[in-house]
This record gives structure tokens, C-alpha cells and sequence, in this order.
């Protein structure tokens, strides 16, 4: 059992509550997913800049002097911004790869939660209240964001265990449910040079959505084909840098609710994390249909 | 009216002083407020008692309940009149997956629609929907009878025994060993009686009904590829 939470605001005037709500609507499932708990948020688009969020064991060590060191290595200026054990690391947008490249001999213990434009991950093992009090969610401001609780089925409950699994710049992918042909799908991407950090069935299905945009399909295809390659039971939530979309198994046994007004298209594993949304009362309430993709975009 | 406010008194409270009804006072009528899509309301009650939940709920409203009506004013959760006994229970809006699951008795009201494997191994429960159904509905259904004035999804009535279905839109796939059935005077009897006792407005006559070949009851090798 997890829980998942996701929000995508259509009111700008929303946009600097974005994190309470969404830490509000995290908090409510942790009865589904006490292990550990993850955010993705959509925040302010760093003109020109790209985000790198990475994750340290030993933040007092390896956050020190980092972004210095790492502009050093780059030839550009990096900004830094520490979050407990997170750090959001800014560049400009075409020396993002090379920081990644970088961070592996500079800091080989650091671990990379995310890469975009606007996007950042948080996710640690622990209760939800205490993950987003660790990373001060509530504070945060965004256009839209995804969350996840984990009782985990079937790996380590660890950091990287923990979702949200970033699927590319920009994308990240929560899910509640368990893939059964994992292994031979990890192995799969592996020849076609895609390579997972965990055992985590999840990690597979980031990676699998990973391997099929490489391959040209858009999100919305690769979620399609998705139904066709995955086995076993998932409801997934992906948010893109513009876009929020959600699709279940066709046999949907993972529950999933969805509330939509003029202000905000909202997910919810179930009703009670979406009660104190605004307007809830008069809110377009549904469960999605199986084996259907639904999508969002600003 | 006696009002029970769900988020100044808690989940146990409620039950207990639901449960503890045993119909020998004139103060029958109860109303929920703030449930909040809160799992296990209203479950196991046994007395002649009216309950009104105003708003959604989570999983297993209305569980295993016996004589109680049972009113929800909103949407409810998954598993919502599951092991019903007797009794009725009225959602005005949608219900998740495995409405009315292995109910025995009473009658079960949907308005809006309703999700997957609604009806599964249904034993005897009367369940009415106004809207659609989701699939694997009335699994293993052994008796009872379901009616839907919308659409069924797929495998409707998969390992079907005894239950009587009936539906009025499109059924996308009928499931292993359900076939379609002739209506005959006396099903239509049953229908409107049911369509009657539920408050909707619609004529037996443009229903269909669905029920078990029955060629899966004793195994036969010849089915193995059904089983």
C-alpha cells in the first residue's frame, strides 16, 4: 500500500499555498505509506538556469564549498541553496550536464534526486509530517506538485527507495502498486543503456517511461504503451515541466480519486486527502478510469 | 434528529452509539456531519435506525449492516455495503470499487455510478444503479439480483452463479460462462419491483437480462480453458 497526492493549479493566486496544501494532503496518507514520503514541486522557472537537486548521507561534509568546487570544475557560476540532507544546486542550462558529470568525482557519495528547469525532489525515509518539516514544503511556492507515502512491498526502505523516481529533466513519477516483470524489464533497459540505482520495481517503470521518450514517444504514448508492457498493479502520477497526468492498470485496484475546479485538478489515493482543498464541495469529484491516460498542461 | 459531529467525537464513538441502537426508542433518525472521506462509518448496526452521512466516505461505509437505512449524501469509498445483511443503503453520488461486495441481504442504492467488481460475490443482496458500472462487476455472483440503468463494463458476471442481472445500456464484455437470458413476465416483475423500491424512473421493459450458463458449476475438461 502507498499513497500518492497531486496538485495542479489553475489559479496563479494559489501558486504561493502550493506546498501547504500539498503537505497537508501528504500528511492525511500517511496511514497508507508511514515509511517514508517524497515530494516533487514545480517552483519558479530559474530563467536560463537548470536545477540539480542531490541528496547526501553526510550533508555537513558534502555541501561544503560544493557549489564553488563544482563552478570551479564547470567554468561557470553555480549557486547552492541546502535543505537538511537536499541540495538544490543552480547553473546555467547548458552546463547542467556537465555538473552532473562533475558532481561524480568531486562528491561521489552525493546522489542526484533531480535535474530540470523548475522541478525539485524531495524525498527521505521517515513520516510524512517529518519528511516535509525536514524540507520545509509547507513554505514552498509552485505550479504544481506531486507527493507520495511508501509502505514498501517489495525493496529497502531507503532515501532512494523512496518516490518520487525522476524520469528525465523535468519528469518524476510516483506510483502505488507493485510490478511483477521488473527484473526482466531492468535488464531489458540495461541493454538499451538505461541503467536503475535500486532493485525498486518503480525505479523500472521511471526508467521504462525514460527509455520510451528517448526513443521518441511523447509522455502521453509512453504512459499508453505502458498498459501494454508493464506487469503487474500500478496507479502512476507523472508531472512533466507543464503537465500533470495520471493512469491506472486496467484492473485498477489501486484506489485513485480526482477532484477538478476552475482552480486546480487534484489526486488523491483517496476523498480524505482532498477535503481541505478549497471549493472541495463543489468540486467535479471522480475515480479515473482503468487503462486510461489523463493528462493536464498549463 | 440527533446530530453526530465526526470530527469533534471520533470513529469509535459513532459506532458504538450507532451500534448500541436496539430499536426500543422513538429516536430512530441520525445525522453525520463531517465524515470527510473517513473509512468504516456507519458499520455493523443492528436496529430499525435511519442514518444520514452528510458528505463522502471512505472505505467500508456501511459494512456488514443488518435493518439500518443507511443515507449518504456524497460519494463513498471503496467497499461500501460490503457483507450487508439487511437494510437499505442510498449513496446520492458515486461509489468505488466493490460496492455491495458479498451482501446478503438488503437493498442497495447507487444514484450516480458505480466502479469495478461492484456486486462481487454477491449472496443475495439487491443492488441498483442508476449509472454505470465498472468491470468484473457481479463476479462470482451466487444470488441476489443487479440492476444497472446505465452501461456494465467488461466481464460482467464472470463464474456467475445464481444472481439475476439486469442491465439496460451497453455491456461491453460479458464474462466466462454469463449469457444473455430471455426476460420473461415474472423477471420483469422482480425488475420493477426493484426499480420501484429504489425511486428511479425507468421501464423494465428496455432492460436485458444476463445470468449463468451454468456450465461451470462441475468441472469438465472441456472447459479448462473457461476455468
Amino acid at each position: 500500500m502507498c499513497g500518492i497526492v497531486g496538485l495542479f493549479l489553475k489559479d496563479k493566486a494559489l501558486e504561493p499555498k502550493l506546498g501547504a496544501m500539498l503537505t497537508d494532503m501528504l500528511i492525511t496518507m500517511t496511514d497508507r505509506g508511514p515509511d517514508s514520503a517524497g515530494i516533487a514541486i514545480y517552483g519558479v522557472d530559474a530563467d536560463g538556469n537548470s536545477k540539480l537537486t542531490v541528496q547526501s548521507a553526510n550533508p555537513a561534509k558534502d555541501f561544503a564549498g560544493l557549489a564553488g568546487d563544482l563552478g570551479k570544475a564547470i567554468g561557470a557560476k553555480v549557486t547552492q541553496r541546502d535543505k537538511d540532507t537536499h541540495c538544490v544546486l543552480e547553473m546555467p542550462a547548458d552546463k547542467a550536464a556537465a555538473a552532473r558529470a562533475a558532481l561524480k568525482d568531486l562528491r561521489p557519495d552525493l546522489r542526484v534526486m533531480s535535474t530540470g528547469d523548475t522541478m525539485e525532489i524531495y524525498k527521505e525515509v521517515g513520516l510524512p509530517k517529518d519528511v516535509a518539516a525536514r524540507f520545509e514544503i509547507s513554505k514552498m511556492t509552485g505550479t504544481h506538485g506531486i507527493g507520495h507515502t511508501r509502505m514498501a512491498t517489495e525493496s529497502a526502505v531507503t532515501t532512494m527507495g523512496a518516490h518520487p523516481f525522476s524520469t528525465g529533466s523535468d519528469q518524476c513519477l510516483v506510483h502505488n502498486g507493485s510490478l511483477s516483470n521488473h527484473n526482466s524489464l531492468r535488464r531489458m533497459l540495461a541493454h538499451e543503456g538505461i541503467y536503475t540505482d535500486t532493485m525498486n520495481d518503480t525505479e523500472v517503470g521511471a526508467a521504462y517511461l525514460t527509455w520510451k521518450m528517448r526513443e521518441g514517444a511523447t509522455l502521453g504514448e509512453a504512459l499508453e504503451s505502458s498498459l501494454e508492457d508493464l506487469d503487474g498493479f500500478f496507479t502512476f502520477v507523472v508531472g512533466t515541466k507543464d503537465g500533470f497526468g495520471v493512469v491506472r492498470d486496467p484492473i485498477a485496484c489501486k484506489p485513485a480519486v480526482m477532484a477538478e475546479t476552475d482552480q486546480y485538478v487534484a489526486f488523491g489515493s483517496e476523498y480524505r486527502a482532498l477535503v481541505n482543498l478549497p471549493g472541495i464541495e463543489t468540486a467535479r469529484v471522480w475515480e479515473p478510469e482503468p487503462a486510461t491516460v489523463y493528462f493536464w498542461n498549463h | 434528529m440527533q446530530t453526530f459531529d465526526l470530527a469533534a467525537e471520533g470513529l469509535r464513538a459513532l459506532n458504538a452509539t450507532l451500534q448500541k441502537q436496539n430499536g426500543t426508542t422513538n429516536q430512530t433518525a441520525w445525522e453525520v456531519v463531517n465524515p470527510k472521506g473517513s473509512h468504516a462509518l456507519a458499520v455493523g448496526l443492528d436496529a430499525p435506525i435511519d442514518v444520514t452521512v452528510k458528505g463522502s466516505t471512505g472505505y467500508y461505509c456501511a459494512g456488514m449492516n443488518k435493518q439500518a437505512t443507511i443515507r449518504i449524501h456524497g460519494s463513498a469509498g471503496p467497499g461500501v455495503a460490503e457483507n450487508m445483511m439487511s437494510g437499505t443503503v442510498i449513496i446520492e453520488g458515486d461509489a468505488s470499487q466493490y460496492a455491495g461486495a458479498t451482501g446478503h441481504g438488503g437493498l442497495l442504492v447507487i444514484k450516480g455510478n458505480a466502479a469495478s467488481r461492484c456486486g462481487i460475490s454477491m449472496k443475495g443482496i439487491d443492488i441498483v444503479v442508476q449509472g454505470n458500472i465498472g468491470h468484473m462487476s457481479a463476479f462470482m455472483a451466487q444470488s441476489g439480483n443487479l440492476v444497472v440503468c446505465g452501461d456494465a463494463g467488461d466481464a460482467l458476471g464472470d463464474s456467475l452463479y445464481e444472481a439475476r442481472i439486469f442491465v439496460r445500456g451497453k455491456v461491453k464484455s460479458l464474462g466466462a460462462d454469463c449469457i444473455e437470458k430471455e426476460m420473461r413476465p415474472e423477471h420483469l416483475e422482480i425488475l420493477r419491483d426493484l426499480l420501484d423500491r429504489a425511486g428511479f424512473d425507468a421501464n423494465p421493459e428496455e432492460f436485458r437480462r444476463y445470468g449463468s450458463a451454468r456450465k461451470l458449476y462441475n468441472f469438465d475438461v472441456d472447459n479448462a480453458s473457461a476455468y
